[in-house]
């Protein structure tokens, strides 16, 4: 008797929480952003101000969202896609334009970062946050390694002087960046000889590296796990905060600078809720607090200013006109892809 | 003799088991939000996990999804495999064959062909979208197999005419099988559900993509910051909740103990 | 017939939610999307997998079958470590503590923490600098270093997929006939002929669920060789997983799943054929006491 009572009460339990949440006819915003990207504390200060209550999910890659969107039936109001799945995403015609006469704060994003080369006339997207790819090195570590080392190219990731201490990062695009910037090639060639001749040299590099990660880079490299690393400026910003040997550069050749953008995807229902709240992230003030909590670069310039000092002039947080100049924005590569896919593969699968 | 060496096993293999919680637990008293870095003992991360509305909800989303796809999935199974050990030999292996495929199969393939199927219903229904109740049917199809492999190999060991004779003997099927069969195949289906629940709660790929919007659980949470870094909140989550269950543990065991201990008065 | 009752509602649920998803990958194995948008028919990605990167590649160093058969190996390593490790937990929980329910709620606590989490903790534990070899070198032994290799990944996964093993083997042997065991012994059989004549046959079907449990997941696995084998490690779980978030290949991703189902099967048909052998025909499992 009891046990029935028990699984009745489980049943009622369910049924109220699936009903609950269900269409109540408010103000609400579904959002579904990366994971921990955001300070969630502002979420609450935005209904306060708009009285728009705000339904968040997270993702933790553009092609996890991408497929939710699509095949998933999608629902949600504001998305935060990278560069290059914006460009896929006007491609395929899933993204609705957003009415910037809503958004007052876009004057606070920086010139720098508008119009680029995924979304030339900012039609579909307003730039959150960007980083670049480079190189992130234990000082002391590099010195016993190799006296005198400069560290300013990609090549040192093959220097056989840092056999098993060298991390790559654990992402087709991103890996191939260093090996394609060397050979002095474009890191969105749709050429299989460069392709394969990047990948020849990721091959070759195998025996040298300690492993490829992911966001576990940051803690390995904290605890002088390796001399060198391949990261994200963000995760650079981390990690020098703890380990005070460790320093980050972009390599001469160029990089990848990325942009997380908002974006409203087609079948939206309340887009103006979706604007109001692009605004509110665009505050400086709010994306400030943005800023601090998730270690990535801001696009907003009044929010750059407000920043303490010593990360305004820090060159991880806040590189050169030169460096993003000298560096290219991933583009989808399309029907490619299969082929950048199976190099890939061929790196893994190679044994060290 | 035997005991001991048994003893000292089962204590090594429980030691080998609870090493990275107590890592995690340590962590989570740690004031850096580096796991490579030491910077002192502190509450923040506690004090961040209570002024944080999205990890209550998808606690009670896992604990509630958990229990709800655990039960059900326990019923359906048990049922399932007291009806197929009663099939042929021929029926009965396809049957298994067609129930283990989906432990078979990659998550990933699970996950994006229910989201599939789900979503062919609902266009043919023309109502509803995915959500907490699709997540819930997800979790229960995953679990099914298991308590069905759990419960099986405790049938293949009755005997087969048990359930016969108790018809026989003037019992309906459901009473057949509540009053002669489940007390013999007890153990398979407590194991069952127990794997059930843990398999629920551990469970990411499925439900990210058989989810909506707005529904998220746990493991949602934490894997979708696998890219931009985990916040280590989610260590001291953890380490309340495996505290919660050690304090819920020793109550039942010492209840258990008393009640043992007052049986064995009585007999005396 | 009324007894068979139970197994209709199942029947049902089974083509609902088990053969109808699997339906829907086994279309995408055997279709492709054409260049004006529509679904033609073909086993392009099916032969995807088996083909040579130049006429005459040996079979077994093609790209795909490199990965699968090292797949295969380290599931073939994952589950006989949890069979060594777990039968004789198995063993000693049912027959020394089998009055303590709760001693086997110890062992699957661990895993209701978050999987990320735990796998993150043993990088910690198994680093260079991590607290194994800080332990080790307390006590004055010399440090080993062991992530990103074969080794850590096999124990990420024995460590998650050990109970699995337990669980299964652990109910048969616990209301194991203690009478049959002093039968045995009445009639002279010692300890060990005990055990290999007696127990072990007898546990044969949890040993073959538990088998089951741990060898799929472990063929499947991607995130324990992306963290803890450093991606020294690519696993048929890995090309999987790339196809379906990254490529956005469903239809390669499926055609790979697909083979990797009839692979299990074909090694299933197998096992039934070794479980069959020491059984009469449809006598109870202790038909093996001969």
């Amino acid at each position: 008797m009891k046990k029935i009572k028990f699984v009745g009460l489980l049943l009622g339990l369910g049924i109220v929480l699936a009903l609950t949440g269900c269409n109540r006819n408010e103000n609400i915003i579904r959002v579904f952003n990366w994971g921990n990207y955001l300070d969630e504390s502002i979420l609450a200060e935005f209904t306060a101000q708009t009285g728009i209550r705000v339904s968040y999910s997270t993702y933790a890659t553009n092609e996890e969202m991408h497929t939710r969107l699509t095949a998933g039936g999608g629902g949600f109001d504001l998305v935060f896609p990278t560069d290059y799945m914006v460009e896929r995403m006007i491609r395929e015609d899933l993204l609705l334009p957003i009415n910037l006469e809503n958004i007052p704060n876009i004057r606070y994003i920086d010139q720098r970062f508008r119009g680029l080369e995924f979304d030339p006339h900012n039609v579909y997207s307003v730039p959150y946050k960007w980083g670049t790819l480079g190189i992130l090195y234990n000082t002391a570590m590099v010195e016993a390694l190799a006296p005198g080392m400069v560290v300013d190219s990609w090549n040192i990731l093959w220097d056989a002087r840092f056999g098993g201490s060298i991390f790559m990062y654990y992402s087709m695009r991103d890996a191939f960046v260093a090996p394609l910037k060397l050979l002095g090639y474009s890191i969105n060639t749709t050429n299989p000889d460069e392709l394969f001749a990047a990948r020849d040299l990721l091959i070759a590099q195998r025996p040298l590296i300690r492993a490829y990660l992911g966001d576990p880079i940051k803690h390995s490299m904290i605890g002088n796990e390796a001399a060198l690393a391949m990261v994200f400026s963000g995760c650079a910003m981390f990690t020098m905060e703890f380990n005070s040997d460790l320093n980050f550069i972009v390599p001469r050749e160029g990089t990848n600078v990325w942009f997380d953008n908002m974006v409203i995807p087609r079948g939206a229902r309340n887009q103006a809720g979706a604007e109001a709240f692009i605004n509110f992230l665009s505050d400086p003030e709010i994306a400030l607090r943005n800023t601090l909590y998730t270690g990535f670069s801001t696009t907003n310039w009044a929010t750059f200013a407000l920043l303490p000092e010593e990360i305004r002039n820090n060159p991880v947080y806040w590189p050169s006109d030169e460096v993003i100049d000298n560096s290219e924005t991933q583009v989808h590569v399309g029907e490619f892809t299969a082929t950048w896919e199976r190099a890939w593969i061929e790196v893994l699968a190679a044994r060290p | 003799m035997i005991k001991r060496i048994y003893q000292v096993y089962i204590g090594v293999m429980l030691l080998f088991l609870y090493a990275p919680i107590m890592v995690m637990m340590a962590l989570s008293f740690n004031e850096s939000p580096s796991r490579s870095y030491w910077g002192g003992f502190s509450l923040r991360w506690y004090r961040g996990l209570f002024a944080d509305p999205h990890i209550a909800q998808a606690l009670t989303n896992t604990l509630t999804i958990a229990l709800l796809s655990a039960l059900i999935a326990t019923v359906i199974g048990t049922i399932a495999a007291v009806g197929i050990n009663q099939l042929g030999r021929r029926t009965k292996s396809i049957v298994i064959g067609i129930t283990n495929l989906p432990v078979f199969n990659p998550e990933i393939v699970t996950g994006v062909s229910l989201m599939l199927l789900f979503m062919f219903a609902i266009r043919v229904a023309g109502m509803g979208r995915l959500g907490y109740t699709t997540l819930l049917l997800a979790h229960i199809s995953f679990n099914v197999p298991y308590v069905i492999l759990s419960v099986m190999p405790r049938l293949r060991g009755l005997d087969g005419n048990l359930f016969e004779a108790a018809m026989d003997l003037g019992a309906t099927p459901m009473q057949a099988l509540a009053k002669v069969i489940l007390p013999q195949i007890r153990p398979g289906i407590i194991t069952g559900a127990l794997l059930a629940f843990t398999l629920s709660v551990d469970d990411f790929i499925v439900s990210f993509f058989t989810t909506g919007v707005g529904v998220s659980n746990l493991s949602i949470l934490i894997f979708s910051m696998a890219r931009r870094g985990v916040n280590p909140r989610i260590n001291a989550l953890s380490t309340l909740i495996f505290l919660t269950v050690m304090v819920l543990l020793y109550l039942i065991s010492r209840r258990d103990t008393r009640k043992e201990r007052s049986m064995y008065d009585e007999e005396n | 017939m009324l007894k068979r009752i139970f197994v209709y509602p199942y029947i049902l649920w089974m083509f609902l939610f088990i053969a109808a998803p699997l339906l829907i990958v086994l279309w995408f194995a055997i279709t492709d999307t054409g260049a004006d948008g529509q679904t033609v028919f073909t086993f392009y990605h099916v032969a995807r997998f088996f083909r040579p990167a130049f006429a005459g590649e040996p079979f077994f160093q093609r790209l795909y079958i490199v990965v699968l058969t090292r797949s295969i190996w380290i599931a073939v390593l994952t589950t006989m470590v949890c069979f060594v490790l777990g039968y004789p937990l198995a063993y000693a929980l049912a027959k020394f503590f089998g009055h303590r329910s709760i001693l086997l709620f110890l062992f699957l606590v661990p895993l209701w923490m978050n999987f990320l989490l735990r796998t993150y903790a043993w990088m910690t534990i198994l680093e260079q600098n991590g607290v194994l070899n800080a332990l080790l070198s307390l006590v004055g032994l010399p440090t080993i270093d062991i992530l990103f290799t074969d080794t850590a990944v096999v124990l990420g996964m024995v460590y998650n997929f050990l109970p699995f093993m337990v669980f299964p083997i652990y109910s048969v042997l616990k209301d194991m006939d203690n009478s049959v065991i002093e039968a045995a012994q009445d009639l002279g059989a010692n300890r060990v002929q005990v055990f290999f004549r007696v127990v072990l046959p007898m546990s044969v079907p949890g040993i073959i669920s538990g088998l089951t449990m741990v060898f799929m997941p472990s063929v499947t696995s991607f995130i324990i060789p992306n963290l803890l084998g450093g991606g020294q490690f690519i696993l048929v779980g890995n090309l999987i997983e790339q196809q379906f978030m990254r490529v956005g290949d469903w239809h390669f991703g499926s055609a790979m799943s697909a083979i990797l189902i009839a692979l299990i099967l074909l090694m299933m048909g197998f096992i039934k054929l070794i479980d069959r052998q020491p059984r009469n025909k449809d006598g109870p499992a202790e038909g093996v006491l001969y």
